[in-house]
C-alpha cells in the first residue's frame, strides 16, 4: 500500500478502536438510568439501543475520517504575514461600515418589530432578544476594558453587576431614590468596589489574578445571600420601582406616559423605552472606551498588556493604570446592574452566579479581546443563540416531550468556544486598530499583540 | 568636569539571600559624559542598573542623583537625614528610596533592557507616544479633559507626534512609523527602544547592552546615535556593554566590575592597559568567549 493509498485494514482497526472508546465512555453514563415510577420507587431503565447507536456513529465517523485524504503539510509561517495584514485591513474597513449598519438597525429594531409583530408579539422580541442582548453587549464592553485593553483576566466581573443591581434595588426601595439618581450612584459604588478589588490583586498576575477575581465574585454573591437583614437573602428584593419616562410612569390613566403624549396606553411602551435606555448606556460605554483608547490612559492600558516592566521604566504608574481599568470596567458593570434591577423589578443573588461572569468573559474572548464590534457580535451569538433555543420547541416532536433544547445551552457555548479557539484563537474580530498614526492607519492582526499576563 | 556628579553611587550593596551580587560599590556618573559599566558575565552590572532604576531595592547604600548642576551637598546631607525621597526644589533625588516609575518620571532616569522590551503589538509610533505618557496624561487632564476633546490636549498630542517624528527620522525609521514594532528587524528594535526612552527627555539614560546583536555597521550607527544624545540632547549616558569597539570608542569613562566589586574606574585608554582588568576580563583566554556570550541568544 502506498502512503496516499487507502488502507482498509488500518481504517477498520482505527474505527473499531474509536467505537470501543465510545462504548467505554457511554456505558457508565448512558447505559442505565435510574428513574422514579409513579409509586416513587426507583427503577433501573436500560438504554442499550442509544449506546449502540452512539457506538455505531463513532465507528462510522472514524471510518469516514479515514477515507478523507491526509492534509498536505502547510507552508511555512512567514509567507502568511502579509496576507494576514491585508485581511486585517479589509476587516477594519468592513468594521466601520458594519458598525454604522448595526447602529441603524438597532435604532430601528423596536419600531420594526412593533410594526411587524404588533404590540403583543413584539414584546418578546424587544425584551428577550433586544434588551437581553444589549445588557450583555454592555457588560462585554465593560469587561473588555479590563480584559481586552488592560489584559487583566477578571473572572469575577459579575460582582460589579451585582453591586449596581443591589445599589438600585436598595436605594430605590428604602429611600425612594429615582432611577436617574441611582444610576450614577450605582456606577460609582461599583467603581469603588472595583478599586477595592484592584488593590489587593495589583501584584498578582495571570492565573493568580484570575483566581482572586473569581473568589471576589463569589464573596459578593455569598455576602448578598447571607446578609439577610439588608438584602433579604435568597428571596431577593422585590417590588423595585419600575422604569419611568423621566418621571412619567408607564401606567394607564391621566398621569402616565401615554396620556402625556396623547398615545393609547400599551405595556410595550416601557419595554421600548428600556430598549433605548440600555442602547444608550451601551453606546456610552462604547464611546468612552473608544475615546479612552486614544488617550494616554488607554494607550497605557494597552502598553501594560504588552509589557508591564517596560511601562514602569517609562514612568507609567502601573498601580494607578490598573486601578483605573478595574474602576472603569466596574463602573459600566454597575450601570448595567442598575438597569438590570429596574428592568426586572426584582433582584436576587441567583442572578449573579459565576456562570454569568463566565458568559461575559466568553463573549469577550469569543468576540476578540479589545475589539468592540467583535464583542457585540459575540453577545448576539451567545445570548441571542441561547434565546433562540427556546424557540426550538418543535424538536420535542422528534426527541420526545422531556427534551428541553435550552438545557443544551452551555454545551453549545462550550462547543462554540472549542471551535473558535481552534479556528480563530483570537476571536471573531481579531484585529487591533492603532490608536494614532502618522501616514496611514494600518490595522494590526491580533496575533501580533499580547493578551497580557496580568 | 561640570560641577557635582550627576549620579553618585555610594557603598551600594545588593544581596539576594546568601548571594552578594553587588558588594560595597561606589562610583560616579558625570554630567554630560558617556560612562560605561563593563565586566564579565555575572559581575553584577545589570543588578546595579536595576538598583539605579528602582527595579530592585538596594540592601544598603546611597544613590544620590543631582538633576541640576546647581544642587549642593548641604541639600543632599539634609535630604539623607530626612525621610524624603527628593529635595523640595526637585534637584536632588535619593533613588534608593523611590519606586521605579517615580525614578523615570520625577528624577528623569530612563532605561532600556538587555532583552528588548518594546510594546511589540503596538505600532512604532504608538511606542514613542506611550514613552511620553506623563506629559500627555497631564495635558489630557488625567483623561477627563481629553474625553471631551479639550483643544489643549489635541495640541499637546500633535506636539508629541512631531517629537516622535523627529526621533523616527534620527533613528531612520520614519517610513516604518505605522508598522508593528515587533516586526522590525533586531537592530531597528534596539534603536526604537532607545528613542522611546528618550521621549521623556531624561537627564540620565541607562542602556543595558545596546550593541548586543548588532552588526558592525549598526554598531557604528549606534555610536553616532549615542554621541548625538550626549551632545545634542544633553542627556548623560550610563551603559553596560560587552562590545569593546563600542565601549572604547564612545565612552568618556569606564568602570569595571568583577564579582560585584569595582576593580577599575578610569578613562578608556587607561582601562585598556590595566593589568587587573586584563586579568579579570579581557586578557585571559576567554575574552573571546565573553564576546560570544554578548551575542543574543
Amino acid at each position: 500500500m502506498g502512503r496516499r493509498g487507502f488502507d482498509l485494514g488500518a481504517a477498520l482497526k482505527a474505527s473499531a478502536i474509536a467505537a470501543l472508546i465510545m462504548l467505554g465512555l457511554s456505558f457508565p453514563i448512558l447505559a442505565y438510568r435510574a428513574d422514579e415510577n409513579f409509586s416513587n420507587i426507583l427503577v433501573l431503565q436500560s438504554r442499550w439501543p442509544l449506546v449502540a447507536a452512539l457506538v455505531a456513529a463513532a465507528f462510522a465517523l472514524r471510518f469516514l475520517r479515514a477515507l478523507w485524504p491526509a492534509p498536505r503539510p502547510r507552508l511555512a509561517r512567514p509567507a502568511q504575514t502579509q496576507p494576514g495584514r491585508d485581511e486585517a485591513q479589509s476587516l477594519a474597513r468592513f468594521g466601520r461600515l458594519f458598525a454604522l449598519i448595526g447602529l441603524a438597525a438597532l435604532i430601528a429594531f423596536p419600531l420594526v418589530m412593533l410594526a411587524l409583530a404588533g404590540p403583543a408579539g413584539a414584546l418578546k422580541w424587544i425584551d428577550n432578544y433586544g434588551i437581553q442582548i444589549l445588557i450583555y453587549v454592555m457588560l462585554g464592553w465593560g469587561l473588555n476594558i479590563v480584559v481586552g485593553l488592560a489584559g487583566l483576566l477578571d473572572l469575577g466581573y459579575v460582582a460589579f453587576y451585582a453591586v449596581g443591581a443591589y445599589a438600585y434595588a436598595l436605594l430605590s426601595t428604602h429611600f425612594g431614590w429615582s432611577f436617574w439618581i441611582c444610576l450614577p450612584v450605582a456606577g460609582f459604588l461599583a467603581a469603588l468596589w472595583g478599586i477595592a478589588l484592584g488593590f489587593p490583586v495589583l501584584r498578582l498576575r495571570g492565573d493568580y489574578l484570575a483566581i482572586v477575581t473569581l473568589a471576589f465574585g463569589e464573596i459578593i454573591r455569598i455576602v448578598l445571600l447571607n446578609w439577610s437583614d439588608l438584602t433579604n437573602g435568597d428571596s431577593g428584593i422585590g417590588s423595585i420601582p419600575r422604569l419611568s419616562f423621566f418621571g412619567l410612569p408607564f401606567v394607564p390613566g391621566s398621569t402616565g406616559f401615554a396620556a402625556a403624549f396623547g398615545l393609547r396606553f400599551l405595556p410595550i411602551h416601557r419595554v421600548i423605552f428600556a430598549f433605548y435606555l440600555i442602547l444608550a448606556l451601551a453606546l456610552l460605554t462604547n464611546f468612552v472606551t473608544l475615546r479612552l483608547r486614544r488617550l494616554p490612559v488607554g494607550r497605557a492600558w494597552e502598553a501594560l498588556r504588552e509589557d508591564e516592566i517596560a511601562c514602569r521604566a517609562l514612568g507609567i504608574d502601573t498601580t494607578k493604570t490598573k486601578l483605573t481599568a478595574f474602576a472603569l470596567g466596574a463602573l459600566f458593570g454597575g450601570f448595567a446592574g442598575a438597569f438590570f434591577a429596574v428592568r426586572q423589578g426584582f433582584v436576587s443573588p441567583s442572578s449573579f452566579t459565576f456562570i454569568e461572569s463566565a458568559t461575559i468573559l466568553a463573549i469577550v474572548v469569543l468576540g476578540g479581546r479589545g475589539s468592540q464590534i467583535g464583542v457585540a457580535l459575540a453577545a448576539v451569538l451567545i445570548i441571542g443563540g441561547s434565546e433562540l433555543l427556546r424557540e426550538l420547541d418543535f424538536l420535542k416532536q422528534i426527541f420526545g416531550d422531556d427534551f428541553d433544547p435550552t438545557q443544551y445551552r452551555m454545551l453549545l457555548v462550550g462547543l462554540a468556544m472549542v471551535v473558535m479557539m481552534n479556528w480563530k484563537p483570537r476571536g471573531l474580530v481579531a484585529i487591533r486598530k492603532p490608536s494614532i498614526f502618522l501616514f496611514a492607519e494600518k490595522a494590526i492582526p491580533a496575533e501580533r499583540s499580547s493578551v497580557g499576563s496580568g | 568636569m561640570q560641577g557635582a556628579p550627576l549620579l553618585a553611587i555610594e557603598h551600594l550593596r545588593m544581596r539576594f539571600g546568601g548571594l552578594v551580587a553587588v558588594a560595597d560599590l561606589s562610583f560616579e556618573v558625570r554630567r554630560g559624559e558617556i560612562t560605561a559599566l563593563i565586566g564579565p558575565n555575572g559581575a553584577g552590572k545589570t543588578t546595579v542598573f536595576n538598583c539605579i532604576t528602582g527595579f530592585y531595592k538596594p540592601t544598603s547604600g546611597r544613590l544620590a542623583f543631582r538633576r541640576s548642576a546647581a544642587a549642593n551637598s548641604a541639600t543632599l546631607t539634609a535630604l539623607t537625614r530626612s525621610a524624603r525621597r527628593f529635595s523640595k526644589d526637585r534637584a536632588t533625588f535619593l533613588l534608593e528610596r523611590m519606586a521605579d516609575h517615580e525614578i523615570a518620571r520625577r528624577a528623569g532616569v530612563a532605561r532600556t533592557f538587555q532583552n528588548i522590551r518594546l510594546f511589540a503589538g503596538m505600532t512604532v509610533l504608538e511606542n514613542l507616544i506611550v514613552g511620553q505618557h506623563n506629559v500627555l496624561m497631564a495635558a489630557s487632564g488625567y483623561s477627563l479633559l481629553g474625553l471631551v476633546g479639550w483643544p489643549g490636549y489635541r495640541a499637546q498630542e500633535s506636539a508629541a507626534r512631531d517629537k516622535a517624528k523627529d526621533w523616527l527620522e534620527r533613528i531612520g525609521l520614519l517610513e516604518r512609523a505605522d508598522d508593528i514594532a515587533g516586526e522590525l528587524p533586531y537592530g531597528a528594535q534596539r534603536r526604537l527602544e532607545i528613542a522611546r526612552a528618550m521621549m521623556s527627555d531624561p537627564v540620565l539614560l541607562c542602556l543595558d547592552e545596546p550593541a548586543a546583536g548588532l552588526n558592525p555597521r549598526e554598531s557604528q550607527e549606534l555610536n553616532a546615535l549615542l554621541r548625538l544624545i550626549r551632545d545634542a540632547c544633553g542627556t548623560s549616558i550610563l551603559l553596560i556593554e560587552h562590545d569593546m569597539s563600542v565601549v572604547m570608542e564612545i565612552s568618556d569613562h569606564v568602570i569595571v566590575l568583577d564579582y560585584g566589586v569595582k576593580i577599575a574606574d578610569a578613562a578608556p585608554a587607561a582601562i585598556r592597559n590595566d593589568p587587573k582588568v586584563i586579568a579579570a576580563y579581557l586578557g585571559v583566554e576567554d575574552a573571546e568567549e565573553a564576546a560570544r556570550a554578548a551575542l543574543p541568544r
